[in-house]
């Protein structure tokens, strides 16, 4: 049945430009300026999905973000298929395909449409009750969920378009470009603020534009003309900028907003390539001005949510926005005066209305007058009880009200219809507001909320701010602007005002109707099927506040928000529980205020620019050398170089083994650097070391470790006395940042009398380090000028040197165990200096190793890496590292939680070895250990920290943490693996070398 | 976010801050002159206060420089900055 309901020339859309669209498999055309929901209806299409909870065939309800039915799923190829689109807000385009979702198999036959029938066991909170027992079921029940109330397809293939992040800093900001927009922010830009509007729609002046009647005019031309020619001006100025299709998401503190600008969702598919999809504003505003209109309210009554029903507002808009009828036999159903403009829109588009009921007894209305001169039979006093029609509405059940609105009285009359129209009022769209902070009020006259406290300089005009009629909203918003941009005039101030709009309105929240309420299907909140049976069934079962009935019955929590029907659930509450409006508040909206995609969220942080990558100097020789890298916080670092198609096991052994044979060459280059200079450096150290600084000679380097405040390390590094005054502090790769942050946290608020300067130098220098019985014959073929003998060079000094005019520093510290030194050089310099350290090394078959094996070779050595023998929970005791900690000095930071009764207990987490029976085996890290395991439960003793398979020992290491295990040297204990028991012995953590001959060799 | 007033650089955006818990905290000067209860009020025990807070702040992104900061917690106001070691501008 398609017939085409384009009538009358229409406000936005061309004619001359026809689009081919398909719509669930067929091909149908709009126009150019046609949404999918315009263009759906003007083919007499209003099925366009299926309900969450009960699969109730379900149409187009509104023309705008506020839609909570018509969401479909866009199918531009795989990557682009976006799911949860708004009909009423995509423009079409030639080539959209999209469909229906939320249905299978599809939307004209719902298997889950049985839902409906079987809604009675579907009360408010079926979620939790039905599906909390049997806990076993859960998985059951899930599946089913998942496949019959799924809310689209997410595409499973990365995203190809472009985001991008863009920051905005403006004078005043508007958000809306209806009347009071455009007003706005012509008074802005002509007082000489730099002035941003937005507006969410592809084009400007709200619903205004489309206001063309003899019975709304501003200096006497209708006011759809009068605006035009405002819009035409604004354009203009030049400090003004102006972004259609581009919607605020969220409203922070101190006018701080995130708003989406679409710019290529409307275009055909082949202009898109290339460009920006949507950009993300971070604005920030030394004023907002929120014009942001607002949404017209549905009636709540049983059956009110069949496709054709649409709000009133909606009606109007399709015809004169879009050309399109919603229907050939319209009824219009209201408490105020608003449906009385849509069929004045109607009529003059030779669209019929074949009735109009008014829940108002009595009112005297010139919109009435003129509707009733066109014969349109009006039922005052009346309501609908009733609607049919399965995926259509086809007719009506109406009677009549009693005089207190509570119940119908009278016989019921059926009218036969195929669109019904409703308008139950306005509610200001307070959303953005209200994020931002503001508190509303509640006007009883009314029933809405209002704006009543800004947290921030801002203000709201317009029917946002509770002004509805044309007046109103002129008067009040010229008022507020002046005071708010401190002017004296507008250039509005003798404007001439016609309305013929009666603000009187007869507000029933819930609808009476001849059945009892747990009988009826009266939808309040129409995307998550909450009705008001089930409001009801909540209050009844004992939950007052707002916030659990939202809960509770899912009332606002789609993704609309609820935008159409919290009021109503807030006045079914406060009706049945007899308490008053503004005192229940409303529940909060968060943001976004219409989703937004991932894609936008990101911008252009995704792929390699997800984060920083950090590089060293020598990076490219790593890479021609084909390392594998691995990740060390943002740094890429060479973690093993395979040859001839080793794996990393077999590259880490031949490296090991080539390191403590001969000589191996490491790029230490991300330890943190840190500079440290001033009279008071060597208390400074004293003070956030746990050793002692004061008489370590010039030229000497030292080991040392961090503790936090409460005792746990922190991190460790070597800090070299370059001079008097002058230390390099070396730090692990991930704790350079935090713990110059610490170390100046400390200089500036709790030691300021020091004199002290720290600068990180991490990216200045790089860090070559070569270690093995052959590194000394290597490095002085580099340096031949230094001296290396031990004697004048021993073990844990240091020395400036030059390599050609090259100044460098030179350490004679290891990681490793072996005699090593380390050459510190300007960055620029490394990676030739690496070059001629390689070439110097050739002899001795000098070997690149990476992370696996300086983390193999420190475990043989015993020494710890923080971070992973250790977590925020391990003191320098835990870690039998006594030696380390000054008995005699005052005060470092941590001293004191070092003898806290619960750091000094003795069966706290102790640093151990770990050797396993069989030498074969290597351990799993983070495996747990226990020493029985027929005890249930089976008690935890700690577990694997560090586990290699040391070639230089040939057997299988570990490093772990056991409770007591200090006093546990020699005993046997299990580490049971998914399908075996792993024996291992508790050793000394030191498994190489404990006299440490081979540092001096 | 918020906008905050460095007091070395000027108003600037909450990204390039960097909080850093509650103001006012001294360091014992005799740490080990201290029971363990005494040494536990200063290292754990933090207000958290619905209303006027005191905290500390670090131009991280910045100038480095710490800072304290008296803001309402109840609607994000910051009613005041403030250089360490000076006195609280407000009660
Ligand atoms: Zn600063």
């Amino acid at each position: 049945m398609t017939k085409n309901l384009r009538v009358k020339s229409s406000k936005l859309v061309d004619e001359t430009y026809r689009i081919s669209f398909k719509f669930n498999g067929t091909t149908y055309y709009g126009f150019k300026g046609d949404t999918l929901a315009s263009a759906l209806l003007a083919n007499n299409i209003h099925l366009v999905g299926r309900s969450f909870k009960y699969h109730r065939p379900r149409g187009i309800m509104t023309a705008g973000s506020e839609e909570p039915n018509a969401i479909v799923q866009l199918h531009n190829g795989t990557s682009r298929t976006e799911p949860n689109v708004r009909a009423t807000e995509i423009e079409i385009y030639e080539g959209l395909v999209a469909s229906s979702q939320n249905c299978w198999p599809s939307v004209k036959f719902d298997i889950g449409g049985i839902n409906n029938f079987l809604s009675p066991l579907l009360p408010a909170g079926f979620y939790y009750k039905t599906f909390m027992w049997p806990a076993s079921f859960w998985e059951k029940y899930e599946y089913f969920i998942r496949k019959s109330a799924g809310l689209g397809k997410s595409p499973e293939v990365p995203d190809p378009d472009i985001y991008e992040h863009k920051y905005i800093h403006c004078d005043v900001l508007i958000i809306g470009a209806g009347i009071s927009g455009i007003i706005a922010a012509k008074t802005a830009a002509k007082n000489g603020f730099k002035t941003l509007l937005v507006e969410e729609k592809s084009y400007l002046g709200g619903s205004t534009i489309y206001q063309d009647s003899e019975f709304f005019k501003i200096n006497n031309q209708s006011t759809a003309s009068w605006l035009e020619k405002e819009i035409n001006e604004i354009k203009k100025i030049e400090n003004l900028e102006i972004k259609t299709r581009t919607s605020v998401a969220a409203f922070h503190g101190y006018n701080f907003l995130l708003a989406r600008e679409n710019l290529i969702d409307h275009l055909p598919l082949e202009q898109r390539e290339n460009k920006t999809r949507q950009k993300l504003l971070k604005i920030r505003a030394k004023k907002v001005i929120t014009a942001t209109g607002s949404i017209e309210r549905p009636l709540i009554f049983d059956n009110n949510d069949r496709p054709g029903i649409l709000l009133s507002s909606a009606v109007k808009k399709y015809a004169d926005l879009f050309g399109v009828a919603c229907g050939e036999k319209n009824i219009l159903f209201t408490n105020n005066d608003s449906a009385y403009e849509t069929a004045i829109s109607l009529i003059q588009k030779g669209i019929k209305v074949q009735a109009i009921i008014d829940n108002r007894e009595e009112v005297d209305s010139k919109l009435i007058k003129e509707t009733e001169k066109n014969n349109i039979k009006i039922y005052k006093g009346y309501t609908i009880v009733d609607t049919f029609g399965y995926k259509r509405i086809n007719s009506v059940s109406i009677m009549k009200l009693s005089q207190d609105g509570q119940k119908v009285i009278g016989s019921k009359e059926n009218i036969s219809c195929d669109s019904l129209g409703i308008s139950g009022g306005w509610t200001p769209a307070v959303h953005l507001f209200t994020q931002s902070g503001g508190k509303l009020k509640f006007r009883n006259d009314d029933q809405v909320f209002i704006p009543n406290t800004y947290p921030s300089n801002q203000i709201s005009i317009g029917s946002c701010n509770g002004d509805f009629t044309l007046d109103e909203i002129l008067m009040n918003a010229l008022k507020l602007l002046k005071e708010f941009l401190n002017i004296k005039k507008t250039e509005y101030e003798n404007i001439e005002l016609y309305s013929a709009f009666n603000k009187s309105k007869r507000n029933i929240w819930l609808l009476p109707s001849n059945k009892i309420v747990g009988k009826t299907k009266s939808f309040v909140d129409f995307q998550n099927d909450a009705t008001a049976k089930d409001i009801k069934l909540a209050l009844r079962e004992g939950f007052r506040s707002i916030e659990h009935v939202k809960r509770y019955t899912t009332t606002g929590m789609g993704t609309d928000q609820g935008k159409l029907g919290n009021m109503h659930a807030l006045g079914i509450i406060s009706e049945t529980a007899s308490s008053k409006m503004g005192e229940l508040g409303t529940t909060t909206f968060r943001p976004p205020y219409t989703p937004l995609t991932f894609g936008t969220i990101v911008g252009r942080n995704v792929g390699k620019y997800f984060d920083i990558i950090r590089k060293t100097p020598i990076h490219e020789w790593h890479v021609k050398n084909k390392a594998e890298f691995e990740n060390v916080g943002q740094w890429k670092r060479a973690w093993y170089y395979p040859q001839n198609g080793e794996n990393m096991h077999q590259a880490v052994q031949r490296e090991s083994k080539a390191a403590r044979d001969s000589a191996g060459i490491l790029d230490a280059s991300t330890l943190g650097k840190i500079d440290i200079q001033g009279t008071d450096a060597s208390e400074f150290l004293n003070r956030v070391y746990t050793n002692a600084w004061s008489k370590l000679e010039i030229g000497k380097c030292r080991y040392g470790l961090m503790l936090n405040e409460d005792g746990m390390v922190y991190d460790d590094g070597v800090t070299t006395r370059l001079d008097e005054n002058h230390y390099i502090m070396t730090t692990t790769t991930g704790g350079a940042a935090t713990v110059l942050n610490k170390m100046e946290d400390y200089l500036q608020t709790e030691w300021p009398e020091l004199d002290v300067y720290l600068t990180s130098v991490t990216d200045h220098y790089a860090t070559i380090s070569i270690c093995g019985p052959n590194s000394k014959k290597i490095i002085q073929k580099v340096i031949p000028e230094i001296d290396l003998s031990d004697k004048d060079f021993p073990h844990m000094s240091f020395k400036n040197s030059k390599i050609g005019k090259m100044k460098c520093r030179v350490m004679r510290i290891s990681f490793t165990g072996e005699q090593s030194y380390e050459i510190n050089i300007q960055a620029n310099y490394a990676k030739s200096v690496w070059e001629n350290c390689m070439e110097a090394g050739k002899e001795f078959n000098i070997t690149p190793y990476g992370t696996e094996t300086m983390h193999l070779l420190r475990a043989e050595k015993g020494f710890i890496i923080v971070g992973q023998d250790t977590d925020a929970t391990m003191t320098p005791i835990d870690l039998q590292m006594d030696w380390i900690v000054s008995k005699k000095k005052f005060d470092f930071i941590g001293k004191r939680s070092l003898y806290r009764s619960d750091t000094i207990r003795e069966d706290r987490k102790q640093l151990v070895g770990l050797i396993t029976d069989n030498p074969k085996e290597i351990l799993e890290e983070g495996a747990q250990i226990v020493a029985d395991i027929n005890k249930t439960p089976i008690e935890m003793l700690g577990h694997v920290t560090s586990s290699y398979f040391s070639p230089n020992l040939n057997k299988s290491i570990a490093l772990g943490v056991i409770k007591g295990g200090k006093n546990m040297m020699g005993q046997k204990l299990i580490i049971p693996m998914e399908k075996k028991l792993i024996n291992v012995t508790v050793t000394d953590p030191v498994f190489l070398d404990k006299e440490n001959k081979r540092l001096n060799a | 976010m918020f906008l905050i007033n460095c007091p070395f650089c000027g108003e600037r955006e909450q990204s390039e801050f960097k909080a850093g818990g509650e103001a006012h905290i001294v360091r014992p000067k005799q740490p080990t002159e201290l029971s363990d209860d005494q040494w536990a009020e200063y290292l754990f025990m933090r207000k958290n206060i619905k209303g006027i807070q005191f905290e500390r702040w670090n131009h991280i992104h910045g100038c480095r420089k710490w800072f304290n900061m008296v803001r309402d917690t109840s609607n994000d106001e910051i009613k005041a900055v403030y250089k360490m070691g000076e006195k609280p501008p407000v009660k």
